[in-house]
């Protein structure tokens, strides 16, 4: 009463009644009930998807903190100032290319240029504008507004070049890898998730009756960041002094608490890029996912934890880490569709899964110093193939989609590491790498005041 | 004066310092080193594979005694340091012909 009569009392001006703002949310929520028949949590509901999806989107941001600190404790010292750069430089231009590109092209409506393959993209907008800050933009399914919408994707986008980063980490030119990275970022990524999540053609499988389906993005994302590391790899070579006349000599990271922290916050990042995927608060899909998500998670850690015991001989924290990772991977295709059990099963075997791939392409001399082949390609495969075994999506859906991005992120990686190759502008020289990095290449010590523990 | 430079097992650093302290020994130099002997090496295992790590974590402890102390600093840093196990360390005793205690200027016995 008090603060309604206050306009009166200062004589600014008369109340006119409701102003056009309250009649304006008045007749969107009538319009909603009528709609829906929906009950009055309507915009309750909206709101509430809103700052999850916000939240959300913080999570997955926070992931790029864990693939730093991950890659930094996998490696050796005299690397960490390049590693940590390329995780900022990507986490920073993807986002922008992102916003000026890759949004537009990931999500690109009804402006192809070759149907359901290839769409460019253009700079966004004002995503307020046209109703799209209203519960009509994506309705109860998308319980977000256009920048909502956008944020979220932004965060996931530079995962895939993120991924590829610790796969080369050590040998890489850093110039090469950043032109590299904001090619496969900026245009690569949503390319091919336009093929899926932007309505493209394998969304439209058997007219659409037998679509393929990737949850959060085992292909999508992990997948398609897998597999351009291993053509990456594949160009670039191992490390100096990794294979010893045709001997595999490991070279060990240099902090696995640094690791540890990473993984945990991979793990942490995941319930906001499995459970924002949801893409609103609905109660139900979302406890289904973080529990589908955390579970898969645990079996995929013990699973890696028995195969290393048992095949090496040794409890190695290295594979448990992976394991984790693994059994996030491969829950992300199938999060909100496959029961409890079936996230056990697809974590469980996604653990074994982990620890035989990394075991084997260090046998075929592809050395990939955090297992990014092997956790993000391997298992991305296996979690979004599990969803047509577990998730009751058409199996052969979900091998034509997993090839498809697979095989594109692998070619596209391959001709932009060929052309840098022959530019000269992906690997540094032998005497770079022996000296590490971060003087060769920034002149800057991560450790300044640290005496050197031996090795190369 | 004598120095006595001894290398020992990491974890025994506390026992031959609380040694030190029994005879009287008022200051030492600590470095953290690496290296092997007999011992060799040992293997360690990362992500499946076994490698031989050459030069083990040891501790170098350097302290310049009085000629009639360097006897039982030897004696205790011996019996301090020792577990019986192969990579127990070594003790060396050098001659010292000068020291000098730089805020006093004080040089001989006097400085150590």
């Amino acid at each position: 009463m008090g603060l309604y009569l206050m306009p009166a009392i200062a004589g600014i001006a008369q109340d006119e009644g409701p102003s056009e703002d309250d009649i304006a949310y008045k007749e969107e929520y009538e319009a909603m009930v009528a709609e829906h028949g929906f009950h009055a949590y309507a915009f309750d509901f909206f709101v509430t998807s809103m700052l999850w999806t916000c939240i959300a989107a913080g999570l997955v941001f926070i992931m790029h903190l864990g693939f730093a600190t991950l890659e930094t404790g996998l490696t050796r010292s005299k690397n960490t100032v390049n590693i940590l750069f390329k995780n900022v430089f990507i986490i920073s231009a993807g986002l922008l290319t992102y916003a000026f590109w890759g949004f537009n092209s990931h999500y690109p409506g009804d402006s192809w240029v070759i149907p359901g393959f290839l769409a460019f993209g253009s700079p966004i907008g004002d995503l307020n504008a046209d109703g799209a800050a209203t519960l009509g933009y994506g309705g109860i399914s998308l319980a977000m507004t256009g920048f909502g919408d956008f944020i979220f994707q932004a965060m996931f986008a530079a995962t895939a070049a993120t991924i590829v980063s610790g796969a080369v980490a050590e040998r890489i030119n850093l110039k090469g890898f950043l032109i590299y990275s904001i090619i496969l970022v900026g245009i690569g990524y949503p390319w091919a998730g336009s093929w899926h999540w932007g309505g493209g053609f394998l969304s439209q499988l058997g007219g659409g009756d037998s679509a393929f389906y990737d949850f959060a993005g085992s292909s999508a994302v992990h997948a398609f960041g897998g597999y351009a590391a291993l053509a990456a790899v594949l160009v670039l070579g191992p490390r100096r002094g990794k294979y010893v006349d045709g001997k595999l000599r490991p070279i060990p990271g240099h902090s696995m608490p640094l690791a540890t922290i990473g993984v945990f916050l991979l793990f942490l990042g995941w319930f906001g890029f499995n459970g924002g995927s949801v893409l609103s608060a609905e109660p139900a899909a979302l406890g289904l996912v973080f529990t589908t998500t955390t579970l898969a998670a645990c079996a995929g850690a013990i699973t890696a934890i028995l195969a290393s015991w048992i095949m090496i001989k040794k409890p190695d924290l290295s594979m448990a880490l992976n394991g984790i990772l693994a059994g996030l991977v491969g829950i992300t295709a199938g999060a909100d569709s496959v029961s409890v059990m079936g996230s056990i099963i697809i974590g469980a075997i996604a653990g074994v899964l982990v620890v035989v791939s990394i075991l084997f392409f260090d046998k075929i001399k592809i050395d990939d110093p955090v297992g990014a082949i092997s956790v993000h390609g391997v298992c991305g495969n296996w979690g979004t193939i599990a969803v047509g075994i577990f998730g009751g999506a058409p199996f052969m859906s979900q091998v034509i989609g997993t090839v498809s991005f697979s095989a594109f992120a692998f070619a596209l990686s391959l001709i932009l590491a060929l052309i840098l190759k022959a530019m000269g502008l992906w690997r540094v020289s032998e005497e770079e790498e022996d000296t590490g990095l971060d003087i060769a290449e920034h002149g800057q010590e991560a450790y300044p005041d640290f005496v050197k523990s031996s090795g190369h | 004066m004598k120095k006595i430079e001894a290398i020992i097992k990491p974890f025994k650093l506390e026992d031959v310092k609380d040694a030190f302290s029994e005879i009287g020994i008022e200051g030492m130099t600590v470095s953290e080193v690496k290296g092997f002997g007999r011992q060799k090496g040992h293997t360690e295992i990362y992500r499946g594979s076994e490698y031989t790590v050459d030069f083990l974590p040891k501790i170098k402890i350097e302290v310049v005694v009085n000629d009639d102390t360097a006897a039982a600093a030897k004696e205790a840093v011996t019996k301090a340091a020792a577990t019986g196990k192969i990579g127990d360390g070594k003790v060396f005793v050098l001659p010292v012909e000068e020291a000098v205690r730089i805020r006093t200027n004080e040089t001989g016995e006097a400085a150590v």
